[in-house]
């Protein structure tokens, strides 16, 4: 064992250390199985991802800094792996119906879920520059190749190339960002990094480091500016792969944005927080408006999705406890929600129809009644309708913004959650109201049926009575320091 | 004065070659100005008293990625002159604008920090590297072997990641 290394640093990483064998696992079962019994392989990574679950629980109320500094185990990053952890398993139940459709290679798509997910994991625990940024890198280098996955359709071969071009070029902007902040602190910790540069004079480089991180992390949760790739990609990779994308992967990069600015910057709150503010705005606005004239439900989503990144900024900008409270709640309903959307999506894909545009889905529900009943819950769930769960998580981030004096910020929140209706209940009229669509029956796997029956679950049991998640919340958002500290007099 | 003088020195040759690597027409070309590109920044390291990163540096970039550059270049075929772009959406000017606005604010920024104070971090960081003892690799060795062990591991992670995906999307069928 290296020095300085005790065997308590190994087991505070247990859950990852679980989560890397079993990706190796998948890997060697895939070379050893018969090319006819893949089927095996989506069982064996849900084992992995359950095992990791069990791994994860005993670290609820854990609350430790591990392998020198470079990792906080604590219960933020208990709530994040969790999401995580949901996601994946979500995800890969919607996959495997999917996978054969398209005849995929089903080993190295399961292994590139779990390591994406791995990646996540230390994005949502690293506490250390280095280890945020490794992380992030696992996770996109993942993202990139799975969003390519259809290897003889052109429009994955244009996302993966898409993302993998916009998202080099955005994680060079990062660790720009990040140089200048080490540069000027002389440490990569995040919280050395709070007290290093609070004791010093305000230097004008570090507004232009600040601006890099910001611009980087804006890329990764696709907020407006940085959203351009968003509806390529997610029109063009597997649907699965969308899904995941669009849910673990912003939720690990709200993660690292909380991380580095309430933790790392919080004295520069009065910096960001305009910043934010804008994006927030911006992303809510154009996100929402240019779903409103889209054909294509993947690009609607996108769209959708970009919006989503808008509220969830609007926590950011509160920079209080409750904020980042409302967040977490609104990140994890957003797993239900927008995962079951997809998965009804999934399922439209069969032999003989592409499935992803809108028309796809008319008369719905004459032909798979559960199937419109769910994808409207999941659609006035995003809406922000009561009594859906998305209404409680959009409840908790606007009274957050409107507590710490952010009035404008919320009232904008409100109107675009209006316009947004629009095109969530354009979906409903396409299910119930239109012609029946052409093409072989729509059949859901038993996997597919429990994806759908969890998302639902999730929907429909947290909208009506949120208050363990809302514990479970508050308590996870009390380990991230420096809140309370940087509750800025600043507002609009 | 005479590290100021290497400095600066170097830097505008990194940069001017930079600006070739992007500039020059010839595929070749370009990625021979990047091997002089690289070379600099590696000598950039031997100033900063990182001998090993320099060696590496010359081993790993200016050696192997190039060398993998110039198999590309030469397996795919440019001859043929990269067709413009007709696409009225690529809002060059704009895009121009942009980008020396950009520029404008950063060498502002840049000037009017360096007449401020001078960067007290990097004598911290300098001093945080000295209490491990030892040749230069011995010191990064050390590092990364202890302190950095965890991102180190996850770097093995993103490299089979990698691999991997080479493979899953280089292979017609496997």
């Amino acid at each position: 064992m290296p020095a300085g290394f005790s065997a308590a640093d190994f087991y505070n990483i247990l859950p990852e250390l679980v989560l890397t064998g079993g990706a190796l696992l998948v890997l060697i079962v895939d070379v050893l199985t018969a090319r006819q019994q893949r089927g095996l392989l989506a069982w064996v990574t849900l084992g992995v991802l359950v095992a990791t679950l069990l791994a994860l629980l005993p670290f609820s109320d854990v609350n430790t800094v591990a392998s020198r500094g470079l990792l906080a185990i604590d219960g933020f990053a208990f709530f994040f792996k969790l999401v995580f952890l949901l996601t994946a398993l979500v995800t890969v139940l919607m996959s495997s119906s999917y996978i054969e459709v398209e005849g995929l290679r089903a080993g190295e798509y399961y292994f590139l879920i779990l390591c994406a997910t791995l990646g996540m994991m230390f994005m949502a625990s690293g506490i250390d520059l280095i280890t945020i940024f490794i992380g992030l890198e696992t996770m996109a280098v993942a993202f990139y190749i799975l969003a390519g996955f259809l290897k003889p359709n052109r429009r994955s071969n244009e996302a993966a190339v898409k993302y993998f071009l916009l998202g080099a070029f955005s994680l060079g902007l990062l660790l720009y960002g990040m140089s200048i902040l080490y540069g000027l602190s002389g440490t990569t910790n995040v919280r050395e990094l709070a007290t290093v540069l609070a004791s010093q004079e305000r230097n004008a480089l570090l507004i232009v480091g600040l601006v890099m991180v910001v611009a980087g992390i804006g890329f990764k949760i696709a907020a407006v500016p940085f959203h351009m790739w968003a509806p390529d990609v997610y029109e063009g990779a597997p649907t699965p792969v969308t899904a995941f994308l669009s849910v673990g992967s912003k939720a690990a990069s709200f993660a690292m944005l909380l991380r580095l600015f309430m933790e790392g910057l919080p004295f520069l709150a009065d910096m960001w927080q305009p910043m934010f503010w804008v994006l927030a705005v911006m992303s809510m606005t154009v996100g929402n408006l240019a779903a409103l004239t889209q054909s294509n439900i993947k690009r609607m989503l996108a769209y959708s999705s970009i919006a989503h990144a808008g509220y969830l900024l609007i926590g950011v900008v509160a920079n209080s406890s409750r904020g980042v409270t409302a967040m977490m709640i609104y990140l994890l309903l957003y797993v239900f929600m927008q995962l079951g959307a997809f998965a009804v999506v999934v399922m439209l894909r069969r032999q003989d129809v592409a499935g992803d545009e809108l028309k796809d889905l008319s008369g719905l529900y004459f032909r798979y009644p559960t199937a419109a009943v769910a994808m409207l819950f999941f659609m006035l769930s995003l809406g922000g309708l009561p009594p859906t769960a998305g209404f409680m998580g959009k409840f908790w981030l606007f009274s957050a913004a409107i507590e710490s004096g952010f009035i404008w910020l919320a009232v904008i929140g409100v109107l675009n959650s209006a316009v947004s209706l629009y095109y969530y209940i354009r979906v409903v009229v396409f299910m119930w109201m239109k012609e029946e669509a052409l093409g072989s029956p729509i059949v859901a796997s038993p996997s597919m049926a429990v994806a759908l029956t969890v998302a639902l679950a999730g929907a429909v049991v947290f909208g009506v009575y949120p208050r363990p998640l809302f514990e479970l919340a508050q308590e996870s958002a009390q380990s991230i320091g420096g809140v309370a500290a940087a509750v800025s007099a600043l507002s609009f | 004065m005479a590290e100021a003088i290497v400095f600066y020195g170097l830097a505008a040759l990194i940069l001017g070659f930079a600006v070739l690597v992007i500039s020059t027409r010839n595929t070749v070309h370009s990625a021979l100005y990047l091997v002089v590109n690289f070379l600099l920044v590696a000598m950039l390291y031997v100033m900063l008293g990182a001998e090993f990163l320099a060696a590496i540096q010359v081993l790993v970039y200016a050696g192997g990625i190039v060398v993998l550059y110039l198999f590309v270049v030469m397996l795919v075929n440019l001859k043929r002159p990269p067709e413009t772009h007709q696409d009225p959406r690529r809002q060059t000017r704009l895009g121009l604008a942009l980008a020396s606005a950009l520029l404008a604010e950063l060498a502002a920024i840049i000037v009017y920090s360096a007449t401020g104070e001078s960067a007290p971090a990097a004598t911290a960081a300098a001093a945080a590297g000295a209490d491990i003892a030892g040749g230069n690799v011995e010191q990064i060795g050390m590092l990364l072997y202890t302190n950095y062990l965890i991102p180190f591991e996850v770097a093995s992670m993103l490299l089979l990641v990698a691999m991997i995906g080479a493979i899953v999307l280089a292979k017609r069928e496997l």
